[in-house]
């Protein structure tokens, strides 16, 4: 089997309004499928999708052969072992310390012994360079060194897939370098399979194997960063090129201007 | 057109009525899953242990004073009641009936609402908020046992402790009033008590209402957290449907296991 999550005419809606019209779209093992698209577009909902969170009125999502909406509770919570997120916000728990933090999960799902423990912790905090941070607590980070916490806690277990949400967003440019340097890394030392959903176009596609696009509940392109950059799709190159107007308007639908302002 | 409006209202209510049915359902759903404690989730007793104190422990200071304020507001209260029959001996007895019976379950649990019940739901809330349950979730770790089932457990163990302290304090703030304050004799105060106060009847049944209301409302505090919007007005509005919820539950409650309990229907 060489894709390691696959959407299958998928088709989700919140509150009435419709997020994914029958997509389809496969995530390959042991690479970096990345997942643009402008703000509002559903990426961080096609992570629900994939980890279960969120069902599909209707189309299939296969994670590593398992069709995840039709799992039980017990047997969904046994798939996300080998499943890792990085959340935007971090999600970092604020009663912890950065070294309990990354040790929750070995300490929740392994009878590992205290200093097995304690040495595997410290290696992960090596990895993201926060070795000498793990008694400090939630509150004393910086959003970076943050993201950074919750990259290491959240490949503790060495999970198979790990996604990434908005992993850039809110960083200064020496951070969106750390985490790019990282996310690229460990997706080879560890052999992972990546999910990067995000905006930040440049530094998606400089790490990326394969991208998606989405808009509008539709894949409006996919392929390799170099397919993409060299379309002529109009909608494509917007979003790529961030032109402010084009396919995607700039104004949210509404009445004209003069019928609203002078009447 | 009234035609039309008749249609919507029964629509409208039809909504309403379904809202409310999946509501309880999610609700007893949510309590089922929480009431247990899961196969393989570790260290349980101390996550137990650490909810007793939060949830307990640091109610006892509003706990212990409201006990011994009811407590002396009721012997004085009594006392002028009682003096117009001549029975003012019989204060003792008034106050721990009183309070064993109904203050005690009541208010300890109106007051552990307000205390531990919206300390929970905004505790939950916010966790909510900042995707740490979420994040829980995805590292395989379901938040229903890790996170509700201590604190529904503790609420319940500490709830039916706090009422007893309750009691005990307010009992002596009777004693304090009635004996210290107004001049009733001792020896009538306590064994007056003694001789009215039965073990099944007043402790046994006081401690089970208790129970009842630790129930309800911890469940309605972590549910309220766990279905709160993930928004600071989401919070807030939780944290004050729990606390109205709650002393509405405890009150409407507390008149069914009376009329149970004396046997009045």
């Amino acid at each position: 089997m060489d894709n390691y999550v696959e959407l299958k005419n998928l088709t989700f809606r919140r509150d009435g309004r419709l997020i994914f019209d029958d997509i389809s779209l496969q995530i390959p093992k042991g690479k970096i499928t990345s997942i643009l698209g402008p703000s509002g577009t559903g990426k961080t909902t096609l992570l629900g999708l994939i980890t279960g969170q969120l069902s599909p009125q209707s189309g299939d999502v296969l994670v590593d052969g398992l069709s995840v909406p039709n799992l039980s509770r017990e047997a969904l919570f046994e798939l996300r072992k080998k499943l890792s997120l990085l959340f935007q916000s971090g999600a970092l728990f604020t009663d912890m310390s950065v070294f309990e933090n990354v040790a929750f999960a070995l300490r929740e799902h392994t009878n590992l012994p205290e200093h097995m423990i304690r040495d595997l912790v410290l290696l992960r905090l090596e990895n993201v360079g926060l070795r000498g941070a793990g008694q400090l607590m939630p509150s004393q980070l910086s959003g970076g060194m943050a993201r950074r916490v919750a990259l290491a806690r959240s490949i503790i277990l060495d999970p198979e897939l790990i996604m990434y949400d908005e992993p850039f967003t809110g960083q200064d440019p020496v951070s969106k370098g750390v985490l790019v340097t990282l996310i690229r890394s460990l997706n080879a030392e560890l052999s992972l399979t990546s999910v990067l959903v995000s905006h930040d176009v440049e530094e998606a596609l400089s790490i990326s194997d394969q991208v998606y696009v989405l808009s509008h509940g539709q894949v409006i392109a996919s392929g390799t960063p170099q397919q993409l950059r060299d379309s002529d799709d109009t909608e494509l190159k917007q979003f790529l090129f961030g032109l402010p107007d084009g396919p995607v308007s700039f104004h949210f639908p509404a009445k004209p201007l003069v019928e609203e302002v002078l009447v | 057109m009234i035609h039309h409006y008749l249609i919507n209202a029964v629509r409208r209510m039809g909504i309403n009525a379904l809202g409310v049915c999946a509501g309880f359902g999610r609700a007893s759903w949510f309590l089922v899953q929480s009431l247990t404690w899961g196969k393989g989730f570790k260290a349980p007793f101390s996550r137990l242990v650490f909810q007793v104190y939060q949830l307990g422990v640091l109610s006892l200071p509003i706990i212990l004073v409201s006990g011994l304020f009811v407590g002396m507001v009721l012997a004085l209260q009594g006392y002028h009641i009682l003096v117009g029959y001549g029975s003012q001996e019989a204060v003792g007895q008034m106050v721990a009936l009183s309070i064993l019976r109904e203050f005690g379950p009541v208010v300890s649990a109106l007051l552990f609402a307000g205390r531990a019940g919206s300390a929970l739901t905004a505790e939950i809330g916010l966790m909510k908020t900042t995707e740490q349950l979420s994040a829980m979730e995805i590292m395989g770790v379901d938040p229903l046992k890790r996170i509700m089932a201590p604190r529904l457990w503790g609420g319940i163990i500490c709830l039916p402790l706090l009422n007893l302290m309750f009691c005990v304090l307010g009992i002596y703030g009777g004693a304090l009033v009635a004996v210290d304050m107004l001049g009733i004799y001792e020896g009538s105060y306590w064994a007056n008590m003694q001789g009215a106060v039965e073990f099944y009847d007043d402790i046994v049944k006081g401690t089970i209402k208790s129970l009842v209301f630790a129930l309800v409302v911890t469940w309605i505090a972590i549910f309220h957290g766990w279905n709160a919007h993930p928004t600071s007005q989401g919070i807030s509005t939780a944290t004050t449907a729990t606390v109205v919820q709650a002393s509405l539950a405890i009150l409407a409650l507390d008149f069914v296991l009376t009329a149970v309990m004396l046997g009045g229907f």
